[in-house]
């Protein structure tokens, strides 16, 4: 209806000058709320955490709150091997979980992509757990993993396996199982991006690969993976950083442990934080994942080709 | 998304052309490798939703793998004695709060970055795409301060806006996105007859946003009734708590009360897959309409 309206109204030829008919402040009265927000809860919290990263404070030891220069990060590096720990569980979790979830949201994306009966309603039942938050999938997955009543139970029963297997509190058992409720819900994130910017190949270029006489696996390699590859390499920046950064899962799911094997950088600042109160070592912390950050936008703004015609 | 279709590689293959009987490409694929994969990966999808329909619907301690005897004592339970209403309550305020709040700031600056060229607009762009990168977790305790200093904690206001402010920047990179695709020259006419900046922009750019609108107005409502850290940190007070902070006490308690634990889940998913089933149309196509990378 919007458009028949606006169709019916064709420009009329003595068009004003946008920049004339333009009060100079509107734009900046326009961005003012958002920007007002994201300096103060965003742009003020990164600055304060800056500071209190070159400071000693724990309000639980005030006596040794003061400027601490550099200690805090001398202390991380030479002293704190739980942060070694954690910085490179972070780095192994964000590679198996970017990578396994781009391989299945890939293959997922061209399946249901073709046509086939039942298409509708199988795109929405594997792109379901999208939506599902990370506490929940906690949720589901505890009752999976449970010792007494969860899936290991029912496999016992059919000779798999023994009674009472934990796969949670196992240390050589924790990782796939987490990563395996993760997967579960970030395999449509990749699918659905993915099968998006499929829609945009145009169905011209295979039928004339199919001319060719190219097959299949040809016609992948040569004219959908160039397509996607854009697509590709920025989604998976992307969740590489959100991945990275996200805590809800294992916090609710393994509390990082056991024995601390699950912990993230992330989630080591929550609990130095939260739990230990030591406000400005867990800054410091901040400001390194800060520095990996830094590290993905620098490739993230190159990638988007930020300084084109945008 | 990507507007440039890349270059194919149009060369001639030395294989023999295989039959084709006319068919074309994409219907080409033997139907089991489309039904196969897909019904392991549907298995490995629903077998976890059916698992938390399980242990919802059947009675405590029971080991069947069919929710027969069915019993809904667990909902009532979770309900009532766990306060998931008022969590529920709760949720939805944040969840409704933060949509109206994020969709309308975003409107105003997404329209900006669209329609205007200004000085800081370079700047502000580039604020907008770092500050995806920026995570709430990793700002917990300097965000307590804050709020602490504005008296904010224990009240809703502070995750409404925390989770308002961290879904600003993908907000307004796809709002703007949105906006840019409706010609200026129907604004433009709008005005020539009349009307106001803001009137045009209500009565001829406003509806052609809906789905757009929608799609973001949806992950906002998602997000904030799934995003769990700024309420645990931020409500302190058990009646001020969201359904993310009850499942995950539930979790937390010395002996697990599973059924309770599945009932409360299926409780936090209703709404998210009521939405989800409303916006899915619009996901994919909104997607590659707006600029997801900026």
């Amino acid at each position: 209806m919007a458009q028949a309206a606006a169709v019916a109204k064709p420009p009329a030829p003595p068009r004003r000058r946008r920049a004339s008919a333009t009060p100079r402040r509107l734009p900046y009265l326009l961005i003012a709320p958002a920007a007002l927000l994201m300096l103060g809860f965003i742009a003020y919290p990164v600055l304060s955490v800056f500071y209190y990263s070159l400071q000693h404070y724990n309000p639980t030891k005030p006596w040794r709150n003061g400027y601490a220069g550099f200690d805090n990060f001398v202390h991380a590096f030479t002293q704190d091997p739980q942060f070694w720990d954690t910085l490179l569980f972070s780095a192994k979790w964000v590679v198996v979980e970017v990578g396994l979830q781009l391989l299945f949201g890939l293959a997922l994306a061209l399946i249901v992509n073709q046509t086939f009966v039942g298409r509708g309603l199988g795109r929405a039942l594997v792109f379901s757990p999208w939506a599902v938050s990370g506490v929940l999938t906690s949720a589901i997955w505890v009752l999976l993993y449970n010792s007494q009543t969860g899936i290991t139970r029912y496999l016992a029963d059919l000779g798999i396996g023994s009674y009472g297997t934990s796969w949670l509190s196992d240390t050589s058992t924790v990782f796939p199982a987490a990563v395996v409720a993760d997967l579960w819900r970030g395999v449509p994130f990749f699918a659905i991006l993915i099968l998006a910017d499929l829609q945009s190949v145009s169905k011209d270029l295979y039928e004339a690969a199919e001319v060719d006489g190219a097959s299949r696996l040809k016609q992948f390699w040569h004219i959908t993976l160039p397509h996607l590859k854009d697509a590709i390499v920025l989604s998976t920046l992307l969740r590489a950083v959100w991945e990275f950064n996200n805590v809800d899962l294992l916090y609710t799911l393994t509390n990082g442990g056991p024995a601390g094997v699950t912990t993230t950088l992330p989630l080591y600042v929550a609990n130095t934080s939260v739990d230990a109160h030591n406000f400005g070592y867990a800054s410091a912390l901040t400001t390194v994942a800060f520095v990996v950050l830094l590290f993905f936008s620098m490739v993230y703004l190159r990638l988007s080709k930020f300084g084109g015609e945008k | 998304m990507i507007t440039e279709i890349a270059p194919a590689p149009r060369r001639v293959v030395s294989e023999p052309v295989r039959p084709r009987g006319g068919r074309r490409a994409w219907d080409e694929v033997p139907r089991w490798q489309i039904y196969l994969p897909l019904s392991v990966y549907l298995l490995f999808t629903l077998i976890p939703f059916y698992w938390i329909l399980l242990f919802a619907l059947r009675p405590a301690g029971s080991t069947s793998l069919v929710p027969w005897p069915m019993t809904f004592d667990h909902f009532e339970k979770v309900w009532t004695e766990r306060s998931f209403g008022l969590y529920f309550y709760n949720s939805v305020l944040v969840g409704i709060a933060t949509l109206v709040l994020t969709t309308v700031v975003a409107l105003a600056g997404g329209y900006a970055l669209a329609r205007f060229d200004f000085r800081l607009k370079r700047g502000f762009m580039l604020a907008l795409l770092c500050s995806q990168f920026v995570p709430g977790a990793l700002l917990l305790v300097p965000l307590f301060q804050i709020f602490a200093e504005l008296s904010m904690i224990n009240s809703l206001a502070s995750v409404i806006i925390a989770e308002t402010v961290f879904q600003l920047p993908l907000s307004m990179i796809l709002i703007s996105g949105f906006i840019k695709n409706v010609p200026p020259s129907l604004e433009e006419a709008a005005w020539v007859d009349g009307c106001s900046r803001f009137a045009a922009f209500r009565i001829v750019v406003l509806p052609m946003l809906r789905p757009g609108l929608i799609a973001v107005g949806s992950f906002a409502f998602v997000h904030a009734w799934n995003h769990f850290l700024f309420a645990l940190m931020f409500l302190s007070d058990q009646s001020k708590q969201t359904i993310p902070v009850g499942l995950n006490t539930l979790m937390n308690a010395d002996s697990v009360d599973l059924g309770a634990l599945a009932a409360g889940g299926i409780v936090a998913a209703v709404p998210v897959v009521i939405v989800f089933a409303f916006i899915q149309k619009w996901l994919i196509t909104g997607f590659s309409a707006g600029a997801v990378k900026g």
